[in-house]
């Protein structure tokens, strides 16, 4: 049920104002033979207009498939089988990119909606020089000259300060280095002038003083641009410096969404309550004498999403469980203001 | 001869002095470890940190004489390791061990988890049969697997259970210092606190001594009892731990320490973000290889490496300027 261009769509009504994207009970599986691997077993999250949402999960929970979806360019077997991710165009009109045909999926990505990755590499092409790659990314959504192509190239390149624009344009990518890369990925991905921009682990592999950089010019870009982001990453110090939002993800599903401050003071659900006790905290990590306590890690492993264990996923690990999370599935349900939960017991934390 | 400070209290069991190591390249030599000394106490565990490409992993190699290096020595127990012929070697072999980073690539896909850690007991001919099947399950019990677990592949297991493994093998052979690099650094936050437990209960039981090769600096500062900070090869700073944390001296230590990402976002901290990259190992800059990246650099520090200077016994740092900064920080605090 592709949206009717002139009239507006149904779907608009359904998505407050400030709302750029929300994603609904989103279910994307892959599917070989008899077996479905369960990458994304219900996500629902949602991004604000001018704001970032993190989305943190462990290796597995989804992440990735997730942003995926949004862009539709899942791999061979992978498939939405369920759920809606509804997108407000710059226009204002909603869509829902989960069924939008192919050809109008096209002229979203890059121009409403553009993706950049943890490595570089996955997007740049070896064997053009960064300007040719910028200079056509810009050509393919909008009919300017050469020149004038060019001129904006440079211009992307300064905005991601690049030291030399004009020099770097006729470089290749095998001639920068990793942190410079990851600025030529923005830039290319901002040549359009995106309203959306997806950030899949983009500093993971970068050292810190270079992550310190990206992170700092992500949030200048965002303040100056006035873009919304999605930042997936799996690293909770990285979530408290860039976001606004924060969306947690166990096993295939969004297991809270909160507001940054209220998640890290008062997390809602036991899996974010672990995975902070997990990461070493001199403060709390030390006895009155500096002598070292033990971490508190959370027990056992991440269950296979070719076999998730039935009701609450987290159920098998939760220090909280009860007889009904094993049976019953929790929905996410408010548990403060802006804050969701799923979780039976939420009160208790 | 330079001479590090000692760790507090006691012992050393390693002291490294002017290590350094030359890779010959096609584009000429990579001076990835240039005239690195410090001193392993007995039963501590000395943090080695620093961006990718700082020579951390050679470092670690060259002691282990896994990479023959270029200069230095290396005292292990009174001898030194880089002046044994290779056969005298052997006996050290099994009293010092390495642990890898990445638990996929670093066990052979093809054995068997109980035939990867016998290998390591037949090496040095340290057990058979019934001992050594008995020793092998008690390994494994050790590091948190079951003894079942022996007749297993590696690809059964996930990366924290393939950690273990490497754990276990290390262990096999007893050995009294351990050089393990980054060896959480590629597992998930709920793992990896698994595994620094424990590496912490092994440390305790058997008193093991241990070099820490990690990035992370959050982790570096809950684990290690000692820090050396590596930049471009060279040493900047090192000292006690706690003592670096709180009172970091170096233009680069603060500057990282500032910008590692802490997870609470009511914490807003002074950053110093560094500007560029980091210089290429091929063409090191001439006196302090930070200078083009320092926010305090003035031209005295292109001429000579900056000597190391002591500012509490056992706390050191190699910058012309450390006096005069931490003179400036303090005016800055009282003002
Ligand atoms: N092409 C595929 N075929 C089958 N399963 C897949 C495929 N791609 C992903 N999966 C599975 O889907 C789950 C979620 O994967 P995803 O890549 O989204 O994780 P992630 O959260 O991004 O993890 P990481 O932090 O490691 O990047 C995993 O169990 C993964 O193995
Ligand atoms: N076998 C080798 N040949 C040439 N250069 C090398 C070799 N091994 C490491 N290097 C170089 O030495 C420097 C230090 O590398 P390494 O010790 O791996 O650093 P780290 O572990 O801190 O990331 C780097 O510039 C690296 O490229
Ligand atoms: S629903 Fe039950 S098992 Fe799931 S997180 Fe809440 S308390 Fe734990
Ligand atoms: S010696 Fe100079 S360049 Fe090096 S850290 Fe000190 S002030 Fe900076
Ligand atoms: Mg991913
Ligand atoms: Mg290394």
């Amino acid at each position: 049920m592709a949206a009717v261009l002139s009239a507006p769509s149904p779907l608009t009504a359904t998505l407050p104002e400030d709302v750029v994207l929300r994603a609904e009970d989103l279910h994307t599986h892959f599917i070989v033979g008899e077996r479905a691997a369960k990458s994304v077993d219900g996500v629902t999250l949602t991004v604000r207009r001018g704001e970032t949402l993190a989305v943190v999960g462990e290796s597995g929970s989804g992440k990735s498939v997730t942003s995926l979806s949004i862009m539709r360019l899942l791999a061979h077997p992978g498939r939405i089988v369920r759920g809606k991710i509804l997108y407000r165009m710059r226009d204002g009109t909603v869509v829902d990119l989960a069924t939008l045909p192919e050809k109008r999926m096209r002229a979203i990505r890059g121009k409403e909606i553009a993706m950049i990755f943890q490595e570089p590499m996955t997007s740049l092409n070896p064997l053009y020089t960064v300007g040719d790659q910028i200079m056509e990314m810009i050509r393919l959504h909008e009919p300017v000259s050469r020149h004038e192509a060019r001129q904006r190239a440079r211009q992307m390149l300064e905005l991601v300060e690049i030291p030399a624009a004009e020099k770097r344009l006729d470089q290749y990518p095998h001639e920068m280095s990793g942190g410079m890369r990851q600025r030529v990925m923005i830039a290319l991905a901002l040549s359009c002038n995106p309203a959306l921009l997806i950030a899949d682990e983009p500093t993971t592999a970068l050292d810190v003083t270079i992550q310190a950089q990206i992170l700092d010019l992500m949030r200048r870009l965002q303040r100056d641009i006035g873009m919304s982001i999605l930042f997936i990453t799996h690293n909770l110090g990285v979530v408290a410096e860039i976001a606004h939002e924060v969306a947690v993800m166990y096993a295939g599903r969004v297991v809270e969404q909160a507001p940054v401050e209220a998640l890290f003071a008062r997390p809602r659900h036991p899996y974010t309550k672990g995975l902070l006790a997990c990461i070493p905290n001199p403060e709390r990590d030390r006895a009155a004498d500096g002598a070292r306590l033990m971490l508190n890690p959370i027990p056992g492993n991440v269950p296979s999403v070719l076999n998730l264990p039935p009701g609450c996923t987290y159920a098998p690990r939760c220090p909280l469980v009860e007889p009904r999370c094993e049976g019953e599935a929790p929905g996410l349900v408010p548990a403060g203001p802006g804050h969701l939960s799923r979780c039976f017991r939420h009160e208790l934390l | 001869m330079n001479h590090s400070p000692s760790p507090q209290g006691g012992d050393v069991l390693l002291s490294v002095r002017n290590l350094s190591k030359r890779f010959h390249t096609a584009s000429g030599p990579v001076k990835a470890v240039e005239d690195v000394s410090f001193d392993v106490g007995r039963g501590r565990i000395v943090g080695i940190v620093g961006e990718s490409g700082s020579g951390k992993t050679t470092a670690g190699r060259c002691i282990l004489r896994l990479v023959e290096p270029s200069e230095g020595e290396a005292v292990f127990d009174g001898v030194d390791l880089f002046k044994l012929p290779e056969k005298a070697l052997r006996a050290y072999r099994r009293r010092m061990q390495i642990i890898f980073q990445d638990p996929y690539s670093s066990l052979n896909p093809r054995m068997r988890v109980g035939d990867i850690i016998g290998e390591a007991i037949d090496t040095h001919g340290l057990a058979k049969g019934a001992a050594r099947q008995a020793r092998i399950a008690d390994l494994l019990a050790r590091v948190g697997l079951s003894p079942e677990h022996a007749r297993r592949y590696p690809h059964e297991f996930s990366g924290g259970q393939r950690q273990r493994i490497g754990i276990a093998r290390a262990l096999a052979v007893e050995p009294e210092l351990i050089v393990a690099d980054e060896p959480v650094s590629a597992l998930d936050v709920s793992v990896q606190a698994q595994v620094l437990n424990l590496i912490q209960e092994l440390q305790k039981e058997l008193g093991l001594t241990m070099l820490f090769i990690s990035h992370d600096l959050t982790v570096v500062e809950y684990l290690c009892d000692d820090i050396v900070v590596l930049y471009l090869g060279r040493i900047m700073e090192q000292g006690p731990s706690r003592e670096v944390y709180a009172n970091p001296r170096h233009p680069y230590t603060k500057a990282l320490l500032s910008t590692a990402p802490i997870p609470d976002p009511t914490v807003r901290r002074e950053r110093v973000i560094l500007q560029g990259d980091i210089p290429s190992p091929l063409d090191p800059p001439s006196g302090c290889v930070f200078r083009t990246r320092c926010p305090f650099a003035i031209e005295a520090c292109a001429k000579a490496v900056p000597p190391r200077e002591s500012v509490s016994p056992s706390h050191s740092v190699a910058c012309i300027r450390q006096a005069e900064l931490a003179t400036l920080a303090t005016q800055k605090v009282t003002a």
